[in-house]
């Protein structure tokens, strides 16, 4: 149909030039997005160029939180934990969910749609009540792991011990979220056409070799969008060590992440104008390493 | 939030119907402006976390039909107190009366939160409390918040492990290191105590407030802040000591496993309030029946010098649209006696009445929890003990998680304790001089 014979159709609803109409079904999306986003974006922004004290009350302050921020070594003592953090989890998580994602792809799998629901039911658990569960495994003197293991006669495992916290806050992270990577990485999986298949099984390459050097190449950019994800929810972390503080309080201070410093600013420390600064320090940490990484990894898939 | 739904108050045996409408039209305190007459109900809500605090709303609301009383419970401590401030951060929210810890009434005032209850007859019945009390929450005729539970100092122990192991309630803090090396090295794996002074700082200022540490001593915006000083330092160089030779353990307080480790007799003593056998009955089954109360061990033999710690009042919040009926729920909580009677044999809330404290009944009461001894003699010994000099900053919390973060770390293994009272002392005075306070 021409644009001609569209324009001459009979219309007998309300008429939206073509213009406008665009902009009123983003309406409902853009509103959202600006109350809940745009505008406190503004209100921290606007908070963090103020300073209120308890004796002297408000004061402009202009950039004074954002140079305090940008020296404050308790920041990025966070951002180095989480550097740690990240390092030692998204590999993992990632690597983990691509293997699950081609073993439920490659149709080799017996009840395949109950495993990736049950691969997908921990990211329904809200991030909570998983720590809570986890910190319960965890216990050293009462977890069930502690006392199967002493009942066994080895050592109960201290899973909250300087050495292994990072490493037991990054299992619960995996637990949450590798479901939710296999999914995406499944979906895009089906996406590929059966005729590349069918054309490598006649080139004589095994379903391994076909998993690995077409599909896997294939899901590339699905997989660098996954990471920079990762990468951002790491970097944000709060409620894991908030909730397994008290199982570790040696370790786990009250500003050991970025967000955690943020939370106890405001809300012990009653400075919600510099953590308003923190937090937007933190976006641009955020942003920047973000960036880095999809820099590289373009650069990479380039060559 | 969620609790909101389960918030409304239980009703405890007696309709609301069968109240004497007569009662009403009395006024309990002479000097109050004209009461809300019968007809015009008024709704206050009040946040408090000690359990069933409705039964006593509904005590209040049967003497005083015309007030609604809804409890809501937001969670004890620090999820009560991030809300409170959340609630004034955003101007809105707040509810008319909240229950409110002893050291955090200096932060709330330093927050201009609370109400000033003197112009509405609160100091009516200013001598029926005890002085310190008192003092704790008014300053000259203001009164900013009233009285309702304290928290005496007491050693509160395992019958059965101590009689086991040949141990008798320590009188001195010396003994009481004595009697933890020895039961470190009879009984592997059983602990005289579970230090959590780096973990719980609100029971290390009763320890610090025992000693005769004063960390903060405040005069209008000027502040004195002395953390670190040699009072605070012989402290935790005595547990430092303790739990270098792993005499005392440090699982951290308040969680799963230190509960445990108690019902389970893998620490045989609290030094705790009176109050501690609320949450100590929640959670241990199997030592119920087993513990008694002893005084706290002293730092010198026959002085004897007690602390407080926790305890709470009730504030009135400058927001409230109805500042007299909420100072009269106030009163009324603070000082009905048979209110506090009821709560101190059910719920081990210790009274701060003189009169409660000197009768010699609710004194003689047998607490099944401590195998009915009479509890209450040893915790008012240790009230009359307690010095009341001890002052809270009006950033007590935030001083608070400084110093668990620090002695943490240093349990943790890097430093000394007391060396780790110095970097606290100067975080926490950058911290009063950007806040613009001037430190003394």
């Amino acid at each position: 149909m021409t644009e001609r014979a569209l324009r001459a159709q009979p219309r007998n609803r309300v008429i939206v030039s073509k213009t406008v109409a665009p902009y009123l079904f983003l309406a409902p999306f853009m509103l959202l997005f600006a109350a809940f986003l745009i505008v406190p974006l503004i209100y921290a922004f606007d908070i963090s160029l103020y300073k209120k004290a308890m004796v002297g009350g408000v004061k402009f302050v202009g950039a004074d939180n954002y140079v305090k921020a940008f020296t404050d070594p308790k920041f990025w003592e966070g951002v180095g934990v989480l550097f740690k953090f990240a390092f030692l989890q998204i590999p993992v998580m990632i690597g983990t969910a691509l293997v699950f994602a081609l073993i439920l792809d490659s149709g080799v799998v017996w009840a395949k749609s109950f495993f990736r629901v049950s691969f997908f039911i921990p990211y329904a658990v809200p991030a909570v009540i998983a720590t809570l569960i986890w910190s319960y495994l965890y216990g050293p003197a009462y977890g069930p792991i502690g006392q199967t293991a002493r009942s066994l006669g080895f050592e109960a495992p201290d899973f909250v011990s300087a050495k292994w916290i990072l490493a037991s806050i990054a299992n619960i992270a995996q637990w949450e979220y590798m479901g939710y990577n296999m999914i995406i990485y499944f979906a895009a999986l089906q996406a590929i056409p059966t005729d590349l298949e069918e054309a490598s099984v006649v080139d004589g390459a095994s379903a391994f070799a076909y998993a690995t050097r077409i599909k896997l190449p294939m899901i590339v950019p699905t997989i660098i969008v996954t990471v920079v994800f990762s990468i951002i929810g790491s970097l944000q972390l709060f409620t894991e060590p908030f909730l397994i503080q008290n199982m570790a309080r040696s370790i786990i201070n009250s500003n050991y992440t970025p967000n955690y410093y943020a939370y106890t600013l405001t809300f012990v420390g009653q400075q919600p104008n510099y953590a308003a600064a923190i937090s937007f320090l933190l976006g641009g940490v955020i942003a920047i390493v973000s960036y880095a990484f999809m820099l590289l990894a373009n650069r990479r898939i380039d060559r | 939030m969620a609790d909101r739904k389960n918030a409304s108050p239980v009703t405890f045996g007696f309709g609301r119907r069968d109240f004497l409408r007569g009662a009403a039209a009395l006024p309990l305190l002479a000097g109050l402006p004209k009461m809300a007459s019968a007809e015009d109900t008024v709704e206050l809500l009040v946040w408090a976390w000690t359990p069933d605090t409705a039964v006593q709303a509904e005590m209040f609301m049967k003497k005083f039909p015309n007030i609604k009383i809804k409890i809501e419970n937001q969670g004890g401590g620090k999820p009560h107190y991030d809300k409170l401030r959340n609630a004034i951060q955003a101007g809105s929210g707040l509810p008319d009366v909240a229950q409110m810890e002893f050291n955090s009434i200096p932060s709330f005032r330093a927050l201009q939160a609370l109400a000033d209850m003197g112009p509405y007859g609160a100091n009516d019945v200013k001598d029926k409390f005890i002085d310190w009390t008192w003092a704790a929450g008014s300053d000259g005729d203001a009164v900013y918040s009233i009285p309702w539970d304290s928290g005496p100092m007491g050693s509160i122990y395992r019958d059965d492990i101590y009689a086991a192991n040949g141990l008798t309630p320590a009188k001195t803090w010396d003994e009481f290191a004595e009697s933890a090396m020895k039961l470190a090295k009879d009984k592997p794996g059983t602990y005289l105590t579970n230090f959590v002074g780096a973990s719980d700082a609100g029971w290390l200022g009763s320890q610090l407030w025992q000693i005769g540490a004063r960390p903060f001593h405040v005069n209008g915006e000027e502040i004195h802040i002395e953390i670190n000083s040699q009072k605070a330092k012989d402290l935790l160089n005595y547990w430092q000591k303790l739990v270098d030779a792993k005499a005392v353990d440090t699982t951290p307080g308040w969680t799963t496993e230190w509960f445990a480790g108690m019902d389970e007799g893998k620490y045989a003593t609290w030094i705790a309030a009176a109050w501690s056998p609320i949450v100590m009955q929640q959670s241990m089954k199997k030592s119920f029946g087993l513990w008694r109360a002893a005084p706290m061990p002293m730092w010198e033999a026959g002085k004897n010098v007690t602390s407080n710690w926790g305890g709470s009042t009730f504030s009135a919040f400058t927001t409230s649209q109805h500042l007299a009926e909420a100072t009269q729920f106030a009163v009324f909580m603070g000082s009905d006696p048979e209110a506090a009677r009821l709560w101190n044999t059910k719920q081990f809330l210790f009274p701060v009445l003189k009169e409660l404290a000197a009768d010699a009944d609710l004194m003689g009461n047998a607490f099944e929890f401590y195998g009915n001894q009479p509890v209450n003699q040893v915790f008012a010994e240790s009230l009359s003990q307690v010095d009341p000099t001890f002052e809270f900053a009006p950033f007590q919390d935030y001083a608070d998680q400084i110093l668990t973060d620090a002695l943490a770390k240093a349990i943790g293994g890097a430093g000394t304790m007391a060396d780790a009272l110095d970097g606290v002392q100067d975080a926490v005075v950058t911290y009063a001089q950007d806040q613009g306070f001037t430190v003394v």
